[in-house]
């Protein structure tokens, strides 16, 4: 049996490596030159605990479960996961009164160990909240990851177990015929009998193509600002949410930098790509985020950038099953959190009524590119002796060494963006000032190009431009 | 695990490393330059203009010049390159460090930091739109013209009128890059008059003082930004205008580096190491010198300061005993940047500062006595003083000051 998943955000690529595990031939399209550049690229990458959504949504359905299932899903494809835990602060007495009310949903939802803190005991974990608040609601099972890296890890894991990955490679249409499915793509036609469409703020429009009809989505723009200040906050700290969602919030993140953000701004269904910051949205998040830690230093940034939730008019995910396409749509918050959930349940789905075994030899780990900068001088000591490279650093801000970039080429990096989302080298506060020549130095040796042939991301994003005279 | 063990390790080859290098040897005192680059030099390497060595040579040198005669002068010593240290354990006087030949524990008797800055990216600026390829800090635009022959793109905007970015602005000129302008958001320039002349005035290139960049436009590589002029910090409603270029260079400040002591030695405001007029940090056994104490105009007082720091820390390690802090300085009105924080009052020394706001003649004050008078003040210009403690008294606190006394 032969399936197409469309989308590699970590939606598709979850979805794709639940498909490896059975004995079926899995194919997975991303219209960009690496996997996870979509949504998942830019939002909060906070594991939900799951008390925000209504009951009997299907966000309700999908978070709190998809949260737990992160703990085998970090052990097998070996991706940074924290919990640390989330605290959401009231202010006033009316925020009190959401915060029991979030208590009680979380508990309908499933959602464990939840509870309310004081105001003394808020401020023992969060010192650095502002002295205003009144109480906190305290998820310990609440966490950070970096999305893109659950992406990237679930694909080389579905590909180790068989998968085909096309990148570069859009998908216009499926087309029924008979009672298979022709995916018509950049790169040619390919049959399938089961077909994915994970293609998160395009999925409405694929859907529609392939003659579905879903609700239409629009792009939701979240802006942030990513902070180089240390010891700011240890827990996901949200203020009590409103109607607009669940408003502007300070996180470390799992590289020890901290995200202020995201705003929420509705944009129309053409501004698809429109992930421009704006001063308005820049301002907003430096005047809510004085009011919860007032110590925020914003002189410590190290970049600004948006995210676009694909919003629909219900809030909520649509699973649209039509004969053997399924068509996951409306992937808003907390579709990180939901995804392996989401995966799962996609799978069965599309696999009842036929008799699929699953694999005898599948393999479910994935080996991480080595993080010199967090091993013990033993380890280093033996890495280093059987690898050189491992002893050079070449990005000062993260300390990264040329094996590490080796390695994320291997991985398939490409581009400075891909080896940047695989080792977190030109993601520090210098941005790449200093390690970007020396990086593609070694991307010149390693892929036999030329420093012209080198792009940031997309296929326009020339780095350099000709000879010097 | 190599271990080795030293009376003083000096961290970084820059100018400042050189000249640490240069006055720990006068000591007779063994000691290990650690370089993370393949050689001495740091920021020298990358500057072919002229403009270095007018104290130290009497005469005016490129960078690789002046770095080519400051080794000679130097001699041999011990040096590790390809060489970072991931962590100070200065409880234990020790750092670890790794290089492609393993990893190390360097033991220390006093430590010289001298580990430079590192530009401000763009990035850092929180200015509007997207993030496309063709944005570079000029540090990294020089990298590529100047190192590894490559054009950075065809028409390019220099953001900030910084040296590297004045510097920038005439290389990219010579190289048949278009320059559209240097825009600068100040109502004063940020470099030297004399790069401000030889870079731009010599080249057509025009200077937009109180002007900056507020938007970026393209998807993948840079189609265009668009430029507003600020007043009070803000930019001017209608002032708006689009510039067509593939080439954005930013030259908006450097930092002092000191990421891997921040936790260790104290820090000031600007991100500098604090040190006394010994170049000795809140550690009595670790001192620092150069850019990352903070940033300098002139290559010269980094390698003054470099070889104090050197000496003194020479000193340490065999024992001998430094005085002690006596006096804190301070920043006093129209003062922003201060070279030395506090005093021991022991002798005679060298105090650079910067000035808040261009004047016209300036005088400088130690808490209500006129110490000098300059013909003009300018931020990006550092001024040099010497105060030497049998004339002026300095105990507790000691506020400089600037007043603009004519113009
Ligand atoms: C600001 C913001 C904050 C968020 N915070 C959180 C949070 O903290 N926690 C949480 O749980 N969720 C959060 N979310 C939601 C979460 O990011 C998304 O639910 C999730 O990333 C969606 O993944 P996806 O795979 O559906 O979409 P994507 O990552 O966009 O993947 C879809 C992929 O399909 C590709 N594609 C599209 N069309 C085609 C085509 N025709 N052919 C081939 N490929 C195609 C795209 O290039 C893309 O790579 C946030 C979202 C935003 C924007
Ligand atoms: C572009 C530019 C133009 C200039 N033009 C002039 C001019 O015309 N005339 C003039 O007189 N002066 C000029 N200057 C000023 C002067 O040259 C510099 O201030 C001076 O060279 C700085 O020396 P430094 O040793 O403090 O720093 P750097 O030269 O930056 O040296 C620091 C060294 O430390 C190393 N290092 C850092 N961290 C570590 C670590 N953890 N482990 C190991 N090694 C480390 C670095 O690799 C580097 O080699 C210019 C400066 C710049 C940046």
């Amino acid at each position: 049996m032969k399936i197409a998943v469309i989308g590699s955000g970590i939606v598709g690529s979850l979805i794709a490596r639940e498909f490896s595990k059975y004995d079926v031939e899995v194919e997975l399209f991303e219209k960009l030159p690496d996997v996870g550049w979509g949504v998942t690229k830019a939002n909060s990458g906070i594991l939900h605990a799951g008390y925000d959504d209504e009951p009997g949504t299907m966000r309700a359905k999908y978070c709190a479960h998809g949260n737990e299932m992160y703990d085998k899903l970090a052990e097998e494809l070996h991706f940074e996961l924290k919990r640390i835990g989330s605290l959401v602060v009231a202010f006033t007495d009316d925020d009190v009164k959401i915060l029991e009310d979030l208590l009680e949903r979380g508990k309908k939802n499933g959602v464990k160990n939840l509870k309310i803190l004081s105001r003394i005991e808020a401020l023992e974990v969060e010192p650095n909240l502002s002295r205003e608040i009144k109480a906190a609601l305290y998820a310990p099972s609440a966490g950070i990851i970096a999305p893109w890296e659950v992406a990237q890890a679930a694909v080389e894991n579905a590909v180790k177990n068989g998968a085909k990955l096309h990148l570069s490679t859009e998908v216009f249409n499926i087309l029924e015929s008979g009672r298979q499915y022709v995916v018509k793509t950049s790169k040619g036609e390919f049959v399938f009998d089961i077909v994915v469409n994970a293609a998160g703020l395009w999925a409405d429009e694929l859907a529609e193509k392939a003659g579905v009809k879903v609700t239409p989505l629009h792009p939701r723009r979240g802006e942030y600002i990513l902070l180089d200040q240390p010891f700011l906050v240890k827990t996901v700290v949200f203020p009590t949410p409103s109607k607009a969602g669940k408003g502007i919030l300070v996180l470390p993140t799992v590289h020890d930098t901290f995200l202020l953000g995201p705003t929420s701004e509705d944009l129309p269904p053409s501004e698809k790509e429109n992930t421009s910051t704006t001063p308005e949205g820049i301002s907003k998040i430096i005047k809510s985020v004085k009011k919860l830690v007032p110590s925020v230093n914003i002189s410590k940034t190290i970049r600004t950038f948006a995210g676009l939730r694909p919003e629909n008019d219900i809030k909520d995910f649509v699973l649209k099953r039509e004969g053997n396409v399924m068509h996951v749509v409306a992937t808003r918050s907390p579709g990180l959190t939901s995804a392996p959930a989401i995966a799962e349940d996609v799978v069965k789905t599309m696999f009842e009524g036929y008799n699929v075994r699953k694999k005898d030899d599948f393999d479910p780990y994935r080996e991480p590119i080595k993080k010199v900068a967090e091993m013990s001088d033993e380890e280093r000591e033996k890495l280093i002796e059987m690898n050189p490279a491992y002893g050079r650093v070449v990005c000062r801000c993260n300390k990264v060494t040329e094996g590490e970039i080796v390695e994320a080429i291997k991985h398939g990096a490409r581009t400075l963006d891909g080896i940047k989302f695989r080792t977190t080298a030109m993601f520090g506060r210098c941005q790449g000032s200093f390690c970007t020549v020396k990086i593609m130095n070694i991307m010149k040796r390693e892929l036999g190009t030329g420093f012209d042939e080198i792009r940031k991301n997309l296929p326009n994003s020339k780095v350099v431009d000709g000879d010097v005279r | 695990m190599k271990k080795v063990k030293y009376d003083v390790v000096v961290l970084g080859g820059g100018a400042a490393g050189m000249g640490a290098i240069k006055g720990a040897l006068s000591e007779n005192v063994k000691t290990l330059l650690i370089e993370r680059e393949a050689s001495t030099g740091g920021v020298l390497n990358q500057c072919i203009h002229n403009g270095f060595g007018i104290h130290v040579f009497n005469q005016e040198l490129s960078g690789p010049e002046y770095h080519e005669m400051y080794l000679e002068k130097l001699g041999t010593f011990d040096a590790m390159y390809e060489t970072t240290v991931l962590k100070v354990d200065e409880k234990h006087n020790l750092l670890h460090a790794i290089s492609k030949d393993g990893v190390y524990e360097i033991e220390y008797g006093a430590l010289v930091l001298a580990t430079g800055a590192r530009e401000r990216p763009f990035e850092a600026l929180r200015i509007s739109g997207t993030r496309p390829a063709g944005i570079f800090t000029a540090g990294l635009a020089q990298h590529f013209v100047n190192l590894e022959n490559k054009l950075p793109g065809h028409k390019a905007v220099i953001l900030g009128s910084g040296d590297i970015g004045l510097i920038m602005a005439r290389r990219l000129t010579l190289e048949g890059v278009k320059v559209e302008g240097v825009y600068e958001i100040m109502p004063y320039q940020g470099g030297l008059t004399r790069n401000i002349v030889q870079c731009l005035d010599d080249f057509n290139i025009p200077l937009h003082l109180s002007t900056s960049v507020i938007k970026v436009h393209g998807k993948e590589r840079l189609e265009g930004v668009t430029v507003a002029k600020f007043e009070n910090g803000r930019p001017v409603e209608g002032s708006e205008r689009f510039i067509e270029c593939d080439t954005l260079v930013a030259s908006v400040g450097l930092i002092p580096e000191n990421d891997l002591v921040k936790e260790i030695v104290e820090i000031d405001l600007s991100e500098g190491a604090v040190v006394d007029d010994l170049m000795r940090t809140n550690i009595p056994n670790i001192f620092a010198a150069g850019n990352n104490v903070c940033i300098h105009d002139l290559v010269d007082f980094v390698t003054m300061e470099g070889e104090m720091a050197g000496k003194n820390a020479a000193l340490v390690s065999k024992g001998e005993k430094l005085p002690e802090r006596k006096a804190i300085i301070k920043e006093g009105n129209n003062v922003r940047i201060l070279s030395t924080k506090y005093t021991t009052a022991s002798q005679a020394f060298k105090l650079y500062l910067r000035v808040s706001k261009p004047m016209g003649t300036t005088a400088l004050y130690l808490n209500d006595e006129r110490i000098k008078v300059v013909p003009v003040a300018k931020p990006s210009e550092m001024i040099e003083l010497t105060l030497d403690p049998s004339k002026y008294k300095m105990r507790g606190k000691v506020i400089l000051s600037a007043l603009e006394v004519g113009k």
